[in-house]
């Protein structure tokens, strides 16, 4: 399996990256070393910020196509901790609507999901279309002269764009074209989106984990992708699947060393790995059961079939961790996994997890994918609460000296090829976001 | 998901309800005390354990994304992994209470019979006390003067998980 890594990995960051020491990093040289600020995690003045320089102006996840089919279908959701309606209009196509009326601001739709044409505030009943444009309102003639309905819509984010199902918008006006925000990342998207061997893609199946932690989301940013917690962490999960009869052997056997951390551009990340778990596609593992096999390893023809035996390699067994600055993981592991998360407080944020999956998934796969993803997976799962826990009590932590200290993010950092476990993601991560914020030298 | 009928009539023609709630005092009793193995060997070899994502309490609990879904294996390894001491957050444990009330019966069609009752979990940590609130359907299969659990499908009475401890690291 070749084909992807991206140039920049094949030089030391310490080699192709400056030095650079700011009031929230300090990415050194001679010694090397790599130190972000506690004080990002908890300062209310930094969340401000990010709000304005971070969440104003990067691209951000909304939703999948898949999640509005039919015309005049919508989700109601938070993005970026905004109220928007995510929709298909009349004509088909996809909108993002902010959810606020145009008159005094109330929610123009308080239902999670469903499909209608129009959407009717119930404060005064100004009644919106599914393409934002305000139809009607009681009373119209009450008005003043010159008072025009089409400059009423409800308002809309400065662009919205979508790559290979994955719909993302933006609130800044100069934003790049998403494509070339996306960098490197869209690589492993088409990775992700050719997972459907036949032309029905990929849909986000019904069921939404969506739960919360008591930490900064940076947290998660770091976690979602951090190889190295993995055994003292996990190591649960890691002894039931070993009980289960998979060859997990201590996890440190060569499956886990052959893996690769790369720099995506833009801040985004992934990392890259063999790992010892099985897929639903397409890599069997005696923990599914043995009445899985069959339907593993045809879900695995129909891909070489689509895609060819080189391709269809990649697509079925090159496990990545996904980080798409600044708040999307698509971890595409024992399963699909898409996860995005928004700070409430600095020590808090919201999280939404969806499993993405092929759409004409045989009952028999989709039972595997769904064991596979739960067994790790989600806020009841056997890992994502310990992970939970972790990135709680670092928040718990940083109280003990409020606003001092650094966190060590140096592993790896003059490697050439770092693995997993190593820590370029976040460093990848951290250099975009100090960017981004303007850290005071 | 396990249908529970609404007639006003529901109960049982095989079975009195004093008896069914003998047998959820006790499987509460056990997940209160931290005896999982011994709440876990109540369930058949068919046994399945299932909650429903929060937003979607009437889905196809087959084809859509659950928030547990444990088979008989996979029982073993939710109970395996809370036992152990790398449970992270769940060490130190949890104090929990459960109160369980509103039970109906009757006779399912499968020939189990079927439970329908409200629970609530009390459940402390350091960090916190929450509490979670669940429509919880049984389908039980008598044996031997008691009652072994066939399916158990717990729906959270919670829009989220937000604000309810955040996640999910007991047993309801």
């Amino acid at each position: 399996m070749t084909g992807f890594a991206p140039r920049s990995s094949h030089v030391a960051e310490v080699v192709r990256i400056p030095g650079r020491e700011t009031e929230f990093v300090r990415d050194l040289r001679s010694p090397n070393r790599f130190l972000v600020s506690r004080a990002v995690f908890t300062d209310e003045t930094v969340l401000a910020r990010e709000r304005e320089e971070v969440f104003s102006k990067c691209w951000i996840y909304v939703g999948h196509v898949s999640e509005v089919p039919k015309p005049g279908d919508f989700v109601a959701r938070e993005v970026a901790g905004r109220p928007v309606l995510f929709t298909r209009n009349s004509a088909g196509d996809v909108r993002v609507l902010l959810n606020s009326c145009s008159h005094r601001g109330a929610e123009v739709c308080r239902e999670r999901r469903g499909n209608q044409r129009r959407f009717r505030c119930f404060y005064h009943s100004w009644s919106f279309n599914n393409d934002g444009q305000l139809v009607s309102m009681p009373d119209e003639e009450g008005f003043p002269e010159g008072f025009r309905k089409e400059d009423h819509g409800l308002a809309q984010p400065a662009a919205v764009g979508q790559y290979r199902g994955f719909v993302f918008l933006t609130f800044n006006e100069e934003a790049e074209p998403l494509t070339d925000y996306l960098a490197d990342a869209k690589y492993y998207l088409d990775l992700t989106a050719d997972q459907a061997a036949d032309s029905v893609g990929m849909i986000v199946q019904p069921g939404t984990h969506e739960y919360s932690m008591r930490s900064n989301w940076k947290l998660l940013a770091e976690n979602s992708s951090d190889g190295y917690h993995a055994i003292p962490v996990h190591k649960t999960y890691l002894d039931v699947q070993k009980s289960r009869g998979d060859q997990i052997a201590g996890s440190t056997d060569k499956d886990w060393k052959q893996s690769h951390a790369f720099d995506l551009g833009n801040g985004h990340t992934v990392t890259v790995k063999q790992a010892p778990w099985g897929r639903p596609i397409a890599r069997w593992r005696p923990s599914m059961g043995d009445d899985t096999k069959a339907t593993v390893e045809e879900s695995y023809r129909r891909l070489v079939e689509v895609h060819g035996e080189e391709r269809a390699q990649l697509i079925a067994n090159l496990d990545f961790n996904m980080l798409i600055f600044p708040n999307l993981v698509i971890n595409n592991i024992m399963a699909v996994i898409i996860r995005t998360f928004y700070p409430n407080t600095p020590g808090h944020m919201n999280v939404t997890a969806w499993s993405l999956a092929p759409a004409d998934e045989s009952p028999a796969a989709r039972r595997v994918r769904n064991e596979s993803f739960l067994s790790f997976l989600g806020p009841a799962g056997l890992a994502t609460p310990d992970d939970n826990e972790a990135l709680e009590s670092c928040q718990r932590g940083y109280q003990s000296r409020p606003g001092q200290g650094w966190n060590d993010v140096s592993r790896g950092m003059d490697k050439a090829d770092p693995p997993n476990w190593d820590e370029l993601q976040m460093r990848t991560f951290w250099r975009r976001w100090d960017e981004l914020m303007g850290g005071k030298a | 998901m396990i249908d529970a009928p609404d007639s006003v009539q529901l109960s049982s023609k095989r079975y009195d309800r004093a008896r069914v709630e003998d047998f959820l005092y006790y499987e509460a009793q056990l997940l209160d005390a931290w005896k999982l193995e011994e709440w876990r060997d109540l369930f058949t070899a068919d046994g399945r354990y299932v909650v429903p994502a929060t937003d979607n309490p009437a889905g196809d609990v087959d084809m859509d994304l659950n928030l547990i879904d444990d088979d008989l294996v996979g029982l073993h390894g939710r109970v395996q992994r809370l036992m152990s001491t790398y449970a992270h957050i769940e060490n130190p444990r949890s104090t929990t209470a459960r109160v369980v009330s509103n039970v109906r019966l009757w006779d399912d069609d499968s020939g189990d019979l079927g439970v329908r009752c409200t629970v609530v979990v009390y459940r402390s940590r350091l960090p916190g006390t929450t509490s979670y609130v669940a429509d919880v359907r049984y389908l039980l299969r008598p044996e031997d003067g008691s009652f072994r659990i066939a399916a158990k499908h717990a729906i959270l009475g919670h829009h989220t998980l937000r604000d309810v401890g955040g996640v999910l690291s007991i047993i309801l």
